[in-house]
């Protein structure tokens, strides 16, 4: 769908860039709204999860029997219950998924993989049953040493997770198995060539630790089988229509016997695009013949559902001393987990893709290693390696003595850069966002005492695909709107509006809600930033297909030709040479007449969403470090951002200031910590610490506007970039604070007071 | 062992409940009096999803046992708006776009309408410091703050 995007922002519009009440709010902060753990089915019984204590083992033998013949135990699953998968990977948004690796995920097979990993499943009538019949079944464990660390796994001789596991992407393959899934490389030009240009060279090593998506509302759900098949499920979820085609495909059952619905989502940040419990409420459902409901205690999301990788990176970036970039490359180990797939691919494209480069180069490595598997997490792979390079440009900046946002502008890419990762961009708003942060007032405050500013730039792709949306003209002349990407934050407050604004009516005269895998054709997930693109792409195409059909249903009842007829202003209106000769006809007339002019009256879009466009943010950070304590604070934040165009600005402004909290936990305190042991240590929201209220400032947000020409109204996905540019905004900040150059996260008070002492030993501080 | 009978009121509604000496306030409250909109998000009392008020007092339900709830007046989530009017709090989260997912509103919204009955006039830290037992993964908690200064000076009449 192409068009002229209509150009002053706000003005033209009657909905579009206002901020009206979300149609979900009232359900929100009444309770009324109902999550993943708040529905209850009739006679359900209580599920629960056996998991492995051991980071890696082979599993000899599972012996359930006792557990089975505990009264009040209705089923238990273990791996016999799951058919095993071939190999084959298979797109699945962002990253790549492997039914061989999905069914051993949601419930071990030869092995145990790490602490936390299913190995059987029981339902019963009470959560206290259930609890001790976990306890009746006997693993016969082959304890194996364990591998938790990136470099460590890749080391010769380390323990093998997968004894089959041949490196892919090198040539002549490897004869040996290793931890090392993949290796990818890509670039352009010649980079010893642009090396030997360059006045001055940076060369860093950085690591970040796997940090958890960390949503409120652990995993959840309910499932109930028929005793003819038929299969329903209420869940928590990012996209229903990928829950019901993992499940289906893991259980060996047809689709359409599934139906999934999606509760209302208690947050999810890409972690809720993968199945855990799900294929295992069903299989316990269809054995004991009753519904069955799981949720996750705290401590499970954090042992056994997906951080993101933890990753080891090494960066390498030359510069003529007029600024201009002349070479950069990059190496990326990421953890994926217990199962290939880490989100290096994604995360190597990130890495240089804000800047014009003729010599660029990126490796990357997707290493196994004894935790869970990485799920998803708001630009997935993007902010590591955005982390490392945009930390490299701020020490290239100062050395080349230029002002950080002066380099980046000489370097930035524009509407025609060919990016490192192949396509070339669109209209993007990269130097709008960076010519918006030089005339901010937070540029040019002046700072207070041990306090240091910095800045830095992201980047993410974001993402269309399969869409489908619904929208009815009721018999009163008001409408029902369905889409079926899950509304994460506000989703079904931008489709009424953009339903609204096409239609020209009132936003209240539509009801939005998002339908079940029933009620719909396929929809890809609320992921990629795409739920508002795509599903308001959707919707734009429903609401006019509406207005077509109201315009033929008009057009019968004056005996006018079809196209003599037209929709203005919210009624249907003779037009042309015709006009004037009939009164218009609202909605609510229209309605009125269906029956007898051909029946109900609906739009339904069935789209590929093509044309989806990059978002590029630049954020600005004040921090303050406590020379006695190490403690890092956040003072002042900016975050600047191309929206394309804003549908609802609060909800746009709210993705901004949560992006940067998120990247403000991962900079200064999350992490998943190990023992030697190869267990998590700090499973639970006291010791894996997320940002409080107390903790953060207030985030500025600026909203620029360079529109999207291939969306109705302009529209960029922009959920995934925010959490891009912190880590390095805080790292550039606390180096300007403190002359000392962070390159380990998280900058927690211990490793930074260590660093300061180091440095004032060495005279280098300057706090 | 038999269940122990409870006796007490939700919302200013009598209530009388048989639970185990194991089970929390918060179980009690979403499955035996199906108030659902109190959450758990944690169960160790560090998300402040399950806030709810003992005799005025905010408390995390997950941590206290449904036994202790005897003779108390507990105060929901269900309970903050009078009839079809929302409580100024309610509104304001709404008007400031102070949710996105929502699952921590409820435990948010508990949790500022004790703060306001103890202090009408918060200042932004005081505000941000009553608040940092509750997360919130969403909003990096600038909308939420602003709800709550605004819908104080509301109230307050300012």
């Amino acid at each position: 769908m192409q068009e002229k995007v209509k150009d002053a922002p706000g003005s033209e519009f009657t909905w579009v860039g206002t901020r009206p009440v979300r149609p979900d709010g009232v359900d929100k902060v009444t309770g009324r709204a109902r999550f993943g753990a708040d529905m209850a089915m009739q006679g359900q019984l209580v599920g629960k999860v056996l998991r492995s204590p051991h980071p890696h083992a082979r599993i000899r033998a599972i012996d359930t029997s006792a557990a089975e013949k505990l009264p009040g135990v209705k089923a238990v699953v273990t791996r016999e219950d799951f058919q095993d998968q071939p190999s084959e990977f298979i797109p699945a948004g962002e990253m790549m998924i492997n039914y061989r690796d999905v069914v051993r995920n949601v419930m071990a097979r030869e092995k145990a993989l790490y602490e936390g990993h299913a190995v059987a499943a029981v339902a019963a009538t009470s959560a206290a049953i259930a609890k001790q019949a976990l306890k009746l079944i006997k693993v016969d464990y082959e304890v194996l040493p364990h591998v938790i660390d990136v470099v460590e796994a890749m080391q010769p001789g380390a323990p093998l997770l997968h004894e089959d596991m041949i490196t892919a992407g090198v040539e002549p393959a490897p004869k040996t198995p290793s931890n090392v899934a993949k290796r990818i490389e890509f670039g352009a030009g010649d980079v010893e060539a642009g090396f030997k240009q360059a006045d001055v060279i940076v060369e860093r090593a950085f690591t970040t630790k796997p940090v958890h998506q960390g949503y409120i509302e652990p995993h959840a759900c309910v499932a109930s089988v028929s005793e003819d098949g038929q299969a329903d499920v209420w869940v928590t979820t990012q996209g229903h229509w990928i829950v019901r085609a993992h499940c289906a495909r893991l259980l060996g059952w047809d689709v359409g016997k599934i139906r999934v619905t999606s509760s209302e989502i208690g947050g999810g940040f890409g972690g809720k695009t993968v199945v855990y419990l799900e294929p295992l409420a069903l299989a316990l459902a269809k054995k004991s013949r009753r519904p069955v409901k799981m949720v996750m205690t705290r401590e499970e999301v954090f042992r056994a559902s997906g951080p993101t990788s933890g990753a080891h990176v090494r960066v390498k970036i030359g510069a003529r001393k007029d600024g201009r970039i002349v070479a950069a490359e990059a190496e990326l180990k990421y953890q994926a987990g217990a199962f290939a797939g880490s989100p290096v691919q994604p995360g190597a494209m990130c890495a240089y893709a804000p800047y014009d480069l003729e010599n660029v180069k990126v490796v990357g490595y997707d290493v196994v290693t004894n935790r869970p598997k990485v799920a998803a997490y708001r630009a997935p792979g993007g902010p590591i390696s955005e982390f490392a390079v945009e930390s490299a440009l701020d020490e290239l900046a100062g050395k080349l003595g230029m002002d950080p946002i002066e380099f980046r502008l000489k370097n930035a890419a524009k509407q025609g850069t060919k990016a490192a990762y192949g396509p070339k961009f669109g209209p993007i708003g990269l130097v709008e966002t960076l010519e918006a942060a030089k005339s901010h007032a937070h540029w040019r405050t002046p700072l207070g005492k041990n306090q240091g500013r910095g800045l830095a730039c992201g980047f993410w792709f974001n993402i269309g695909g399969e869409t489908s949306v619904s929208l009815s003209l009721n018999e009163d002349g008001t409408l029902s709107l369905t889409a079926g990407t899950p509304d994460i934050g506000g989703l079904r407050a931008s489709l009424c509006m953009m339903a609204a604004e096409e239609l020209s009516i009132p936003m209240d005269k539509i009801r939005v809600q998002i339908g079940d895998t029933g009620q719909l054709g396929y929809n890809f997930l609320t992921g990629g930033s795409r739920a508002t693109f795509s599903s308001g792409m959707a919707t734009v195409e429903a609401a006019r297909e509406v207005m077509k059909e109201a315009c033929k249903r008009a057009a019968k009842l004056w005996e006018l030709p079809e196209d003599a007829v037209e929709y203005k202003d919210g009624a249907v209106r003779p037009a042309g040479p015709n006009a004037g000769k009939h009164a218009p006809m609202s909605l609510k007339e229209i309605a009125g007449i269906a029956g007898k002019t051909g029946g109900p009256i609906a739009g339904y879009a069935r789209i590929n969403a093509h044309g989806a466009a990059p978002s590029f943010a630049t954020h600005i950070a004040d921090v303050e470090v406590d020379p006695e304590t190490g403690k890092v604070t956040v003072v002042r934040y900016t975050a600047i951002q191309d929206a394309g165009r804003a549908i609802h600005p609060s909800y746009v402004e709210g993705q901004y200031q949560g992006g940067v909290a998120q990247g403000i936990g991962w900079a200064l305190n999350e992490e998943y910590i190990y023992g030697a042991d190869g267990k998590l240590q700090n499973p639970g929201f006291l010791d894996y610490r997320v940002p409080v209220a107390s903790d953060l400032p207030m985030i500025d947000t600026v909203i620029v506007e360079v529109p999207n020409p291939r969306h109705p109204y302009g529209v960029r996905g922009v959920g995934e970039t925010p959490i891009c540019p912190p880590m390095a905004a805080l790292a550039n900040a606390v180096a300007a604070a403190t002359g000392v150059r962070f390159t380990d996260l998280p900058m927690s008070p211990p490793k930074v007071l260590k660093a300061l002492d180091e440095a004032r030993a060495k005279g280098t501080a300057r706090l | 062992m038999a269940k122990h009978h409870v006796a007490a009121t939700v919302n200013g509604d009598a209530v009388e409940f048989l639970c185990e000496t194991e089970e929390t306030l918060l179980d009690v409250l979403r499955d035996q009096l199906g108030l659902t909109g109190t959450k758990e998000g944690c169960s160790t009392g560090d998300c402040g999803a399950c806030s709810v008020t003992v005799d005025g007092r905010l408390v995390c339900s997950c941590l206290m046992l449904g036994v202790e709830a005897n003779g108390k007046a507990i105060g929901t989530i269900e309970g903050m708006a009078q009839g079809e009017e929302l409580h100024p709090l309610q509104r304001k989260f709404l008007e400031h776009a102070a949710l996105q997912c929502g699952v921590c509103t409820p435990g948010f919204l508990v949790a500022s309408k004790a703060l306001l009955e103890k202090n009408a006039n918060p200042t932004e830290t005081e505000v941000r410091y009553w608040l940092a037992g509750n997360l919130c993964r969403c909003t990096g908690y600038d909308k939420i703050v602003r709800a709550v200064l605004d819908a104080a000076a509301e109230m307050r009449g300012a």
